[in-house]
């Protein structure tokens, strides 16, 4: 068995006074989630264009950013009806498996920051995986301010 | 006599939930699981999914092939449970053999109703709840050219879209006066009506089945109004009814469902219960209810779980919640449902956009979100469900819960950053 408590590996942050509203977030995590990780390419001749799984919250002056908090209690894991949403007891990420999603959308129901994002091309949903596969998050390496920051941190959050 | 620390009856949502959550509290208690069930854990919310072909039946599987030697789980599979002796804490198989518990987790579930109905059993007459089910009616397929289904609720119109899919000439039959009566406002409800027409699907209201008729095979349906329908298949969608034959008469309080507190316990000591066979606490009513919904059986199974291994924690996360879609159309709801018939003393705040493609109602209470149903648009629905169990006022923004893209930025800067507090840092410049 591995077994034991779920800890929480890490998460983007996000300093709101900072954010200056150009959502190249949006744009580098759609570059990180392309085939070729080529900006240019990436928009140009990918098909189907890449989305981004984070959002930028706009009521101007006000912005900032907002993507999956990977919760220690979960309640898009909770509600998925398939399996494809699972806490990853390692990583203590939470993972999308796409081959498993049918697209219920009972994740989207259930996320209380609303960060599981609907693919309606594909009618799926898309999440921050934290860049899994890369060296860091894009979101944070490619804000031009500072603005969003990558957190290593203890289980601090729940959902009950 | 086997004896494991915890021991559960039910192989489902619930099941799961509470595995997993014994498992993050106590590694080396013995667990062990009795189903009536041959196969391995599977979704049956997926049924629809699986007979539209989207998925293959390996995709049913709601959790890896190892699941149980993972979490160090022993399973006894098809084995019905018949008998629950709880001074000896013992749990009674079918066949005579006994297994000893510590803790007992009652996750039975539900089963299909099956109203009295002469000729129910022809052949080609089905329900749409299990694996079993579903395998089956994809056998009587081939050559069936209509259908009927009794029941216009979630599982009813989603078995009656798959089947038009499949081009079978279906009609459902609903004997409320219109379809997800129990879950959605008339708004909504005329909304999916609109769509399965539109798609080739018949929906009759106030009339049900007065008799199932045919040689061997079901051929047609006789309804109360009088009318007769073809049906080369029929199936009964009429809604589930909680699974207590295991304790009835054994003294444990038993509503329509078990009764359990906010701990998941039931009346009798070291014995829970989750899921579709339960009473549990919906926070938007504010009182127990059955709540037979996936999240909530998986939630309750997990609640109950960490008490069970002596954590206490409460159950608070449940209400009525559904994400359904009917011909890519999509429904978010949640919480009570205010129609026409019981809006006295809601203040609702609602938009139905002008092609009808988009259709958002909040039905609030001082200022609290009590139930929403987004329709067409149902991005960020957890927003709502989120401000509604934490009671937030909403009255400052009412006016915006209809806004298509509502989100954080809509919120009071002070609100906002309350419920943002471990997502972001403030206080940089």
């Amino acid at each position: 068995m591995v077994l034991g408590r779920v800890i929480l590996m890490g998460r983007v942050l996000v300093k709101p006074e900072v954010c200056i509203g150009c959502h190249l977030c949006e744009i580098w995590c759609a570059v990180a989630h392309s085939r070729s990780k080529n900006i240019i390419k990436a928009f140009t001749s990918e098909q189907p264009k890449p989305l981004p799984r984070v959002i930028v919250e706009e009521r101007l002056p006000l912005t900032f950013a907002l993507s999956c908090r990977h919760c220690a209690e979960p309640d898009c894991v909770f509600a998925c009806i398939s399996g494809a949403l699972y806490k990853d007891r390692e990583t203590g990420r939470v993972v999308h498996d796409r081959a498993r999603c049918v697209g219920c959308y009972s994740c989207v129901m259930a996320c209380p920051y609303g960060c599981v994002l609907i693919n309606e091309r594909e009618r799926q949903v898309l999440k921050c995986d934290l860049c899994t596969g890369l060296d860091f998050p894009y979101c944070v390496s490619h804000c031009p301010n500072g603005a969003l920051v990558y957190e290593e941190a203890a289980d601090k959050h729940g959902g009950f | 006599m086997s004896r494991f620390t915890y021991l559960i009856i039910g192989n489902s949502a619930g099941a799961v939930g509470c595995i997993e959550a014994l498992r993050e509290v106590d590694g080396t208690g013995t667990i062990a699981l009795i189903s009536d069930e041959t196969r391995h854990v599977y979704s049956r919310a997926l049924i629809p999914y699986y007979l539209e072909g989207k998925i293959e039946r390996a995709g049913m599987d709601y959790r890896p092939p190892d699941f149980y030697t993972r979490h160090g789980v022993t399973p006894f599979l098809g084995k019905e449970a018949v008998g629950v002796d709880f001074d000896r804490k013992e749990v009674e198989l079918a066949g005579g053999e006994r297994i000893g518990y510590g803790k007992l987790l009652l996750a039975t579930g539900g089963r299909p109703f099956l109203p009295p109905l002469p000729g129910l059993d022809r052949q080609n007459v089905f329900t749409f709840l299990s694996l079993d089910d579903v395998l089956a009616i994809e056998k009587a397929l081939p050559g069936v050219k209509n259908a009927v289904v009794l029941g216009g609720g979630v599982i009813g119109l989603m078995a009656a879209e798959v089947l038009s899919k499949k081009g079978l000439d279906v009609c459902v039959l609903e004997l409320a006066g219109r379809v997800l009566a129990p879950v959605v406002d008339e708004t909504a409800s005329a909304l999916v009506e609109d769509l399965f027409r539109k798609n080739g699907v018949k929906i009759y209201t106030e009339t049900t089945i007065k008799e199932i008729r045919g040689a061997e095979s079901v051929e047609e349906v006789r309804l109360t109004d009088g009318r007769t329908i073809p049906a080369g298949l029929l199936i009964i969608a009429v809604g589930v009814v909680p699974r207590v034959e295991l304790v009835k008469g054994t003294g444990i309080r038993v509503n329509r469902g078990i009764v359990v507190d906010q701990r998941m316990q039931t009346s009798v000591p070291d014995v829970y219960a989750c899921g579709d066979c339960a009473e549990v606490y919906d926070f938007a009513a504010g009182h127990h209810k059955l709540l037979p919904l996936w999240p909530n059986a998986y939630a309750g199974g997990r609640i109950a779980g960490f008490n069970m291994a002596g954590r206490p924690r409460k159950y608070e996360w449940g209400t009525g919640m559904n994400a359904t879609h009917f011909f890519d159309f999509y429904i978010i709801n949640a919480g009570v449902n205010v129609t026409g018939d019981n809006a006295d003393g809601y203040e609702i705040v609602s938009k139905l956009a002008e092609d009808r493609r988009s259709y958002r109602k909040f039905a609030l209470k001082a200022g609290r979100i009590q139930g929403f149903v987004l329709a067409g648009e149902v991005a960020r629905a957890g927003i709502f469900l989120h401000l509604m169990r934490k009671a937030v006022d909403v009255r400052a923004f009412q006016q915006e819960l209809t806004k298509s893209n509502f989100g954080f930025s809509d919120l009071p800067d002070q609100l906002r950053w309350a419920l943002l507090k471990d997502d972001v840092v403030l206080g940089v410049v």
